[in-house]
């Protein structure tokens, strides 16, 4: 009965969601021609939780749906903006761009500051929102399968998400509107983000370093590169989840640490070595 | 003209915030709500010029008007600290650590982090200096997760102590305390002084400042352990308060057309004052103490960063 | 290609304005088919304007742009990578594709992304007709800007489109770099019957080369001719106010205008 009712949705929601993460960074990365942007680096993980706090104070009462149809809405406007400003800027210094991401991140996690301060759920914000797939249990967690199509469309799309990186005038000589493809591939992204935070919590770095890693080892051919990026997301998340177990059995260490003290090692190594 | 108009209204204005907040309202104890009222000023002082230098600076060397230091996980590292002692020692954690003792470990810590960042960046190869700032970001990002880890696992009582650290409050201040951060200020701000004519040369670009004769990478490394310096001070003095830098420096830039960085300091200095006691003010008297000055502080400068992407979406970098 | 229409590319009275200032003023006049047309003239004449709308990436405040005798907005845009490509300059980009991932995008309008033999193959001579077989395993952002310009060149022909619009292809090459891709573009009118509009800042580039040269100066159109009439002194002067000195030599004008 364990096995039907927690392990099963528990193993099969830290598949989707590694390969559904990993594989938004991966178009978020192309779509803005710079390796160090993704969910995490531009606002993506922030924008979620402030949907999902504005829910819970507006209806508190709400269903799982409502609040990752309004994490969806938020992540969405804020990828929209995020784009935006990336395309906005001229000399696009690698590194200038995730650092405003990352700022973008912290004043949407300071509005939500405000509002839950206001509400004195503090507490219980850093706890929802930390990620933990240990409540992962039928029935509960369904809306993960929200990532399913995603993976499918990114496939699909995943040549003009890089014609699109590559610049409007690029990706109108080959024929295609720049504008659909940022659309359909933000829209993509906000669907992964919201449906993993509503679900299982902010899991950092995933969408950042996977895709990275990738890169390095077979270059950017998408065809080869994206059934790899999914793989290894989901196997990172499968690892840490296990490592989360193990280490101080038999309670849990919530994967959202255990990811996140992971990627954020590998990240700092990676722009070490970009740095050279 | 028009700009020492400006300038004259605006200490006005300082000097009218400053009065108002010492004397409205006194009721009848008025050496106590004199004596309190007069810490909890020294102390927004204290911040808002370590706010204001550290900024400008910042800005000036990183030529980027929409960046603030404090983003470079100092805080971050902070209320892991916090969380850290609270975790260990759970309530009694004030009684076995100082308030001193607690301000001097912090500023320790933070210094030491900031020197080991530098030397991871700069200690190899001397790299454009937005790599560090990514850096400093991804650590404090860590330090977070860690720091939240813990607090979903504290109990609420112990959470409220180190809530009490995240959220700035200048009601909590002693005056050993406020000795200490203000000799250690004063020590920062004499260094600054003296190099801060280098800044517009350096605001030119790191070319046309090398060409104009300036040791250019001895004086960042001077200056970011000036902004270590001032930036831990006012952390560890009251906890952090991301958006104030970005919000002040912008505004003195609106505000005032100075062209040299000696009078830019000071007015933003005054500005960021200005902020801090009218912020503090309106939080005592019409919120009664229903939020934080830095909750709403970091609310405001938050939402004018987002106008100033929108506004020079074009211009910046 | 006697029995086809010539022209296929005309345009009348393009206008494009920003804010209050006209950058183009009634532009009028058609591109020669199997040919390079060059344009000419001085910094903010229109050159890049007129080409962005030849090439769709611009729309024009008035005027129209007649392509195969209908009008450019009429095509999808889909339909129009088959028969007219575009390369503006600066093409600079942080992924880590190969010369052969970047030229296989050339054939994006034809297979949506799943490339056939015969893709493959256009692909192959691409990289082939620009001489760039010794990097096609190389990543771009491992190679010299010219042969970066020239990996971005070979995805245009893999494009295989008659007509092919380049802004400034010479920028930032050295000597070698610009000769190898001036003469590749000459091949592909040539052996290949393209047709070629570049827009070109070194006037010798333009002499050689080129068989058209259209000069625009200030927003309009002065001179619309064959390269032997407009390599001129007089006209030269009148369109970027310096001397010039015309040499002949083998049939070619080198102009001169250093030291007049």
């Amino acid at each position: 009965m364990v096995f039907v009712i927690s392990r099963i949705p528990r193993t099969l929601a830290l598949i989707l969601v590694g390969a559904g993460l990993s594989i938004s960074g991966f178009i978020m990365q192309q779509l803005s021609q710079n390796r160090f942007v993704s969910p995490t680096t531009s606002g993506g993980l922030e924008a979620a939780k402030m949907g999902i706090l504005f829910a819970f104070i507006l209806f508190p009462e709400a269903s799982l749906t409502v609040r990752m149809l309004s994490a969806l809405v938020f992540t969405f406007f804020c990828a929209l903006l995020f784009i935006f400003f990336v395309e906005q800027v001229k000399h696009k210094n690698t590194v200038f761009i995730p650092l405003v991401g990352l700022m973008f991140g912290s004043i949407l996690a300071s509005v939500s500051t405000f509002f839950a301060f206001k509400h004195n759920i503090v507490q219980n914000t850093q706890e929802w929102l930390l990620g933990d797939f240990s409540a992962v249990l039928q029935g509960q967690y369904e809306a993960i399968y929200i990532i399913l199509p995603v993976v499918v469309i990114s496939y699909i799309y995943a040549e003009r998400f890089t014609i699109a990186g590559m610049g409007e005038s690029f990706a109108k000589n080959l024929g295609l509107s720049y504008h659909t493809i940022v659309y359909i591939g933000l829209l993509s992204v906000s669907l992964v983000v919201s449906a993993s935070v509503v679900t299982v919590g902010a899991i950092p770095f995933v969408g950042l370093i996977i895709p990275n890693v990738v890169s390095m080892l077979i270059g950017d051919n998408l065809r080869r590169a994206l059934p790899l990026t999914a793989f290894m997301g989901a196997v990172l998340l499968l690892v840490c989840d296990i490592l989360g177990r193990l280490l101080v059995f038999p309670y849990e260490i919530p994967i959202g640490m255990t990811v996140g003290i992971i990627g954020g090692v590998t990240f700092f190594i990676l722009i070490l070595k970009r740095s050279k | 003209m028009k700009q020492r108009q400006k300038i004259i209204i605006t200490l006005i204005i300082l000097v009218i915030a400053v009065i108002l907040f010492i004397t409205y309202n006194m009721g009848n104890n008025i050496d106590y709500v004199l004596s309190r009222r007069g810490i909890r000023l020294a102390t927004m002082i204290i911040v808002g010029i370590s706010v204001a230098f550290s900024s400008v600076i910042f800005q000036t060397i990183t030529n980027n008007r929409i960046l603030t230091p404090s983003i470079m996980g100092y805080e971050s590292i902070f209320i892991l600290f916090q969380t850290l002692i609270v975790y260990v020692y759970g309530d009694k954690a004030f009684n076995v650590i100082s308030q001193q003792e607690n301000f001097f470990y912090a500023v320790l810590l933070m210094l030491f982090f900031s020197v080991f960042m530098y030397l991871l960046i700069f200690g190899r190869q001397r790299k454009n200096i937005f790599y560090l700032l990514l850096l400093g970001m991804v650590m404090g990002t860590l330090f977070n997760t860690l720091s939240q880890f813990m607090h979903v696992v504290i109990d609420p009582n112990e959470f409220s102590i180190v809530q009490n650290f995240m959220f700035v409050s200048f009601a909590k201040m002693n005056v050993k305390l406020l000795g200490i951060a203000s000799g250690t200020l004063l020590v920062a701000l004499v260094i600054a002084i003296r190099y801060i004519k280098y800044l517009d040369v350096i605001a030119l670009g790191k070319d046309h400042a090398i060409n104009l004769g300036l040791d250019y990478n001895k004086l960042i490394r001077l200056y970011m352990l000036i902004i270590a310096l001032l930036v831990s001070v006012s952390t560890a003095l009251v906890g952090p308060i991301t958006f104030l830098g970005i919000l002040v420096t912008n505004l003195t830039y609106e505000l005032f057309k100075a062209k040299k960085h000696i009078h830019i300091v000071w007015l933003c200095s005054a500005v960021s004052c200005i902020c801090l006691i009218v912020g503090q003010f309106f939080i005592e008297h019409v919120l009664s103490f229903s939020t934080t000055v830095s909750i709403v502080i970091n609310f405001i400068g938050g939402v004018y960063f987002m106008y100033l992407i929108w506004r020079t979406r074009k211009k910046i970098s | 290609m006697e029995n086809q229409k010539e022209n296929k590319l005309v345009f009348q009275g393009i206008v494009k304005e920003y804010g209050k200032k006209k950058v183009v003023d009634g532009l009028d006049g058609a591109i020669k088919d199997n040919a390079i047309t060059s344009l000419i003239g001085p910094n903010g004449a229109g050159k890049s304007t007129l080409l962005s709308i030849l090439s769709r990436l611009l729309k024009q405040d008035g005027g129209d742009v007649f392509f195969m005798e209908q009008k450019l907005q009429d095509y999808k845009s889909s339909e129009l990578a088959k028969k007219l490509s575009i390369l503006k300059q600066s093409n600079q980009m942080d992924v880590k594709l190969t010369v052969r991932d970047l030229v296989a995008f050339g054939r994006f309008p034809y297979s949506k992304g799943r490339l056939t033999a015969t893709d493959w193959q256009k692909v192959e001579e691409a990289i082939a007709f620009s001489d760039l077989q010794d990097f096609a395993d190389a990543y771009i952002d491992e190679l010299s800007g010219g042969q970066r310009q020239r990996a971005f060149i070979a995805m245009i022909i893999a494009q295989d489109t008659d007509y092919i619009l380049l802004d400034e292809p010479l920028n930032n090459l050295d000597m070698k770099h610009s000769v190898h891709v001036m003469k590749t573009l000459r091949r592909l009118v040539d052996e290949l019957g393209k047709t070629v509009v570049i827009v070109i800042h070194e006037i010798n580039f333009a002499a050689q080369y080129s068989d058209y040269i259209i000069a625009l100066k200030d927003g309009k159109i002065c001179y619309n001719d064959t390269t032997h009439r407009v390599i001129n002194p007089h006209i030269l002067h009148e369109i970027f106010g310096i001397a010039f000195d015309i040499i002949e030599k083998n049939d070619r004008k080198i102009c001169n205008y250093f030291n007049l």
